[in-house]
């Protein structure tokens, strides 16, 4: 993906809800995407799909998809990929799945959408596919309806209706959100096997940093639409450069910590209707100097990239200050 | 479902049970009201009260005097009018009940096909021309009234243009299916239109946002991720999903109309159904009349909704184990 750029237009003016982002999936590799609410995460990977469908919308940018280029592709070319070589997980597997329909049928609709098989040979594929996914019982449970399951159960229907056509990425928009913390846990394992057994690339998008740390190879970091850190998770997370990244992960609780406190990042995230010309985050950095006027662009070395102006030795300086207070621990 | 469909043709029968009550409360045991005087019309002679009084057990304890109601009514099918001697209550209704189910149910085909087309190409087609053009000609078809678009029919079709575009259209009244399905089908014609025009507008218009919901629903988001196309996500998900509102508004609109409700459209077509006996005995006080109206009335609209509600477990799993 090169240099997305996706923007609505509103009567308030231009809403860039992507600014600029480029990033590349390999085979087999995981990628996480985090950032908050509103950074633009889900809407970049819907609108390379054609998931968005507002009419007001404007892509720019390109995304090759083993070696085509799909931006700007109809609705009719996009379908043989969606569902076929790129299968979607959603955050809230209770609204997912039509209502009147059974498991089995729908996934047995996305199979014989993609292949040329008879109804029998994609229900015994849709059985096959629930077993995989650890439901049990999957003979009957094929013949349910979706009401008829709970949240984490529903999660795995739709994990295997995504994995129903062996695709070679999965693109996984906050798939334990919805779920309760144990549910979250057997979701994240589940994906992790199956992606072992599938050969499957990934690029889950999630707020959780516990998530990143699980399951991502390497992570995006996004802020304001725009990329704020990439790198190697082990990087991003073990020595994170991006004063965001720093607020990210010091606002996950943990159990060992004295702080009783929970650590947040000053103020509310910028609304993408006027977003800084400079960078997006020098509103709420701490560290905010005169240069953050201009827009900083990503830079580094040996794959860890960050948008940032501070130089190493200033970050050197305020993380071992910041560590030593035990605020960002 | 068989329980399910039996459970609720029980309840259905117990909403009857309950309504021939009332009705019978209402029209016999309202107090401070002499109802041999009323059944019997204005200015009846007392030898006729009298009469009244015998046929109908006035004298006779309240549940004996149901009973008897509910013998003349569905056994003997010999309850009298005595606004227009000698005519039998029954037979009349026998008599209007197949040209309104002629009409209704005509013209419901009509404004299912209509509205349900004028809805999913207005969804489909969101955004362009189409669709505002399709919702306006909606609201006009509902806002026209019934009796207005009647009367503009007839004038077009039995005299304006009558020796000219539409010398095929008989005059209004009503012949029999099985006397001759052809001159039926002549017959009904204008009035299935007038009647459905008013009903097209309205389930083309609640489709259509029934359906711009649906699209934007997950389960849409979902079927468009699996790379399914515009055409099969419209019909086979956010359609189906749709039609279940549209259905139960279907059952309450038909139950309504095959009960009574197509009044207007019968009395400016000239066809001789239930809401005009209902019309008429309404008119002239024509006490056993207007009950024996009211019950069949009942009798459709609780079928109607049982129907409904059979369709709804059918389209919608969800309701079924409720």
């Amino acid at each position: 993906m090169r240099d997305l750029k996706v923007s609505f237009a509103t009567r308030q003016g231009e809403l860039r809800a992507v600014d600029g982002l480029s990033f590349d999936v390999g085979p087999k590799e995981v990628l996480g995407i985090v950032g908050e609410s509103g950074s633009g995460k889900s809407v970049a990977m819907y609108s390379i799909l054609g998931l968005v469908r507002d009419s007001n919308v404007k892509i720019s940018g390109s995304v090759k998809f083993a070696g085509r280029e799909i931006l700007g592709l109809s609705d009719r070319e996009l379908q043989g990929i969606r569902g076929g070589d790129v299968g979607m997980i959603f955050q809230d597997p209770m609204t997912a799945l039509t209502p009147v329909y059974t498991v089995g049928w729908q996934i047995a609709e996305q199979i014989r959408a993609h292949s040329d098989v008879s109804k029998q040979q994609a229900k015994s594929r849709a059985i096959e596919l629930l077993g995989e996914v650890g439901i049990p019982d999957p003979a009957t449970r094929v013949n349910h309806y979706p009401h008829e399951f709970s949240g984490g159960m529903r999660q795995r229907v739709v994990i295997a209706m995504a994995l129903s056509c062996n695709p070679k990425l999965l693109i996984a928009d906050e798939p334990t959100t919805a779920l309760d913390v144990t549910t979250q846990a057997q979701i994240l394992d589940l994906m992790e096997k199956l992606q072992d057994v599938h050969q499957s690339s990934i690029v889950i998008i999630t707020h959780d940093m516990g998530v990143i740390a699980q399951m991502a190879d390497r992570v995006v970091v996004m802020y304001a639409g725009r990329p704020a850190e990439i790198g190697r998770e082990i990087d991003v997370v073990r020595h994170p450069r991006h004063p965001y990244t720093w607020g990210l992960l010091g606002a996950v609780p943990r159990v060992d910590s004295k702080n009783r406190r929970l650590v947040t990042i000053p103020g509310t995230s910028v609304s993408p209707l006027n977003v800084p010309e400079g960078c997006a985050f020098a509103p709420r950095c701490e560290y905010r100097m005169a240069i953050c006027e201009e827009r900083p662009m990503l830079h580094g070395d040996d794959g860890h990239l960050d948008a940032c102006w501070l130089d190493d030795e200033q970050r050197v300086q305020i993380r071992s200050t910041v560590s030593s207070s035990g605020d960002h621990s | 479902m068989p329980a399910f469909i039996a459970r609720r043709l029980l309840s259905a029968v117990l909403v009857l049970f309950s309504i021939s009550v009332m009705v019978f409360l209402i029209f016999f045991a309202t107090p401070g009201v002499d109802p041999a005087a009323r059944i019997a019309g204005r200015s009846a002679s007392p030898q006729v009260l009298a009469q009244v009084q015998a046929a109908f057990g006035l004298n006779r304890p309240l549940p004996i005097r149901y009973l008897l109601m509910m013998e003349h009514l569905f056994i003997k099918h010999d309850l009298t009018s005595y606004v227009n001697i000698g005519s039998k209550v029954v037979p009349q209704i026998l008599q209007a009940a197949p040209v309104t189910l002629s009409l209704v149910i005509g013209a419901a085909v009509i404004w299912v096909i209509v509205g349900v087309l004028g809805g999913v190409i207005a969804a489909a087609n969101r955004g362009k021309f189409i669709d505002p053009l399709i919702m306006f000609v909606g609201i006009a078809a509902v806002s026209v009234p019934a009796y207005w678009l009647g009367e503009v029919v007839n004038f077009f079709t039995q005299s304006k243009f009558h020796s000219s575009l539409f010398s095929w259209v008989p005059g209004s009244g009503y012949v029999p299916l099985t006397q001759n399905p052809l001159e039926w089908a002549l017959h009904l014609i204008f009035p299935w239109l007038t009647l459905a025009a008013l009903y097209a507008g309205i389930y083309a218009r609640v489709l259509r946002a029934e359906l711009v919901n649906a699209l934007n629903e997950d389960y849409v988001r979902t079927a468009r991720a699996k790379g399914l196309s515009e055409r099969r996500i419209l019909i086979r998900h956010a359609l189906r999903c749709s039609l279940i509102s549209v259905v139960s508004l279907f059952g309450l609109d038909f139950g309504a109309l095959i009960g009574g409700a197509a009044l207007l459209t019968e009395v400016v077509m000239g066809l001789p159904g239930i809401g005009m006996l209902t019309y008429n005995s309404l008119q002239s006080l024509d006490l056993p009349v207007i009950m024996g109206c009211v019950m069949y009335a009942a009798f459709f609209v609780v079928l109607a909704n049982a129907v409904v509600d059979i369709l709804y477990a059918v389209l919608d799993p969800r309701v079924r184990i409720a």
